[in-house]
């Protein structure tokens, strides 16, 4: 899949199944601080990226993830090699 | 199959890493049917949760602390099903100052809350249920307890509020054992669920357990666990009630670790 295909595809689903501001949305924005996702967001947001994405991300994998951009690379590792 | 026919409550769960999810599966597998609850903002992790089980189950909405959301799970099981043969109570809750360090300075609200939702809750479940499991002609409760008769270091008044969840389990089974139903309550070792994440100094227990347990412990596996929810949920228990069973790999009966 191509990264811009990932990258709209995630923007999406933050809005749609999280609740996020597309406008709010950019690839450097953090969730926690820039989006305030808090704890359990970020849990929904990573079953969202495995269930969307068809992907297994590990705990400590998940644990690199603060960036909207982040996540687009880690999907995009798991998904393209 | 252990539980074919069983009509079973699973509350807690929260992710597919959660006791109360691998609960749920292992009880599918088995062959109850099951009605999931889910709570607050959380609910939506609940129902993300219950479509990844082998055959997704609903969810309904139960804040253990609003009795209107009890009334209204126990009106809707009894439309459902008419009758309940058992419930999963995977419950608790400690505001950030009753956990990890505070113990002598937490004010007496946050401990307040701690038992409320964490041990009293139990008998909120209980008595809710309490007439779709005697139109079932009895049935099995099952709570998830860490065991406290030791001080933990930073589990503070979430640990009180356990081992007071221990003694709610055996006066639930001393009331209810009339009614044919049993009361019990699953002492687990430490498992990295979400749960686990949220308490400070979680990697001091986990460390220290898989050198004492004579079994070991793996923190990543929580089938053991819910194999056992499954078995006292089951017929194959039947006289087991105001128990806490362990399932921590021996570490309960070992004081110190050896070579």
């Amino acid at each position: 899949m191509e990264r811009v295909e990932i990258e709209s595809k995630l923007v999406d689903l933050l809005v749609e199944e999280l609740g996020i501001e597309r406008d709010n949305i950019t690839m450097s924005a953090k969730f926690e601080e820039d989006l305030e996702v808090d704890s359990l967001g970020v849990v929904e947001l990573l079953m969202a990226l495995e269930d969307n994405f068809d992907v297994k991300i590990p705990d400590d994998e998940a644990e690199g993830i603060t960036t909207v951009g982040e996540a687009v690379d880690i999907v995009s590792t798991k998904i393209n090699g | 199959m252990l539980l074919e026919g069983k009509r079973l409550v699973v509350t807690g769960v929260l992710t597919d890493d959660s006791i109360a999810w691998h609960t749920a599966r292992v009880a599918q597998e088995q062959g109850a049917a099951l009605v999931l609850t889910g709570f607050g903002r959380a609910l939506r992790l609940t129902e993300r949760s219950a479509r990844r089980l082998p055959d997704p189950p609903p969810v309904l909405e139960l804040d253990i602390n609003d009795p209107v959301h009890m009334e209204a799970l126990a009106s809707d099981l009894g439309e459902r099903w008419g009758a309940v043969d058992g419930a999963l109570h995977a419950i608790a809750y400690a505001p950030d100052d009753a956990l990890g360090g505070n113990f002598l300075t937490t004010p007496p609200e946050s401990a307040g809350t701690a038992f409320l939702t964490s041990a009293y809750s139990y008998k909120t479940l209980a008595v809710g249920l309490h007439p779709l499991l005697v139109a079932a002609g009895g049935g099995a409760l099952v709570t998830l307890d860490f065991d406290n008769r030791q001080a933990w270091p930073a589990y503070d008044w979430m640990g009180v509020a356990k081992a007071a969840l221990q003694a709610v389990t055996r006066y639930l089974a001393r009331d209810l054992g009339a009614d044919n139903i049993r009361v019990n309550a699953v002492s687990a070792g430490p498992l990295t669920t979400m749960a686990a994440k949220s308490i400070p100094g979680f990697s001091r227990f986990r460390d220290v357990w898989g050198k004492r347990a004579p079994l070991g412990w793996d923190v990543s596996d929580p089938t053991p666990v819910a194999n056992m929810v499954c078995v006292l949920l089951s017929d194959w228990a039947p006289m087991t009630s105001g128990e806490v069973v362990h399932v921590d790999g021996g570490f309960h009966a070992i004081a110190a670790e050896g070579d």
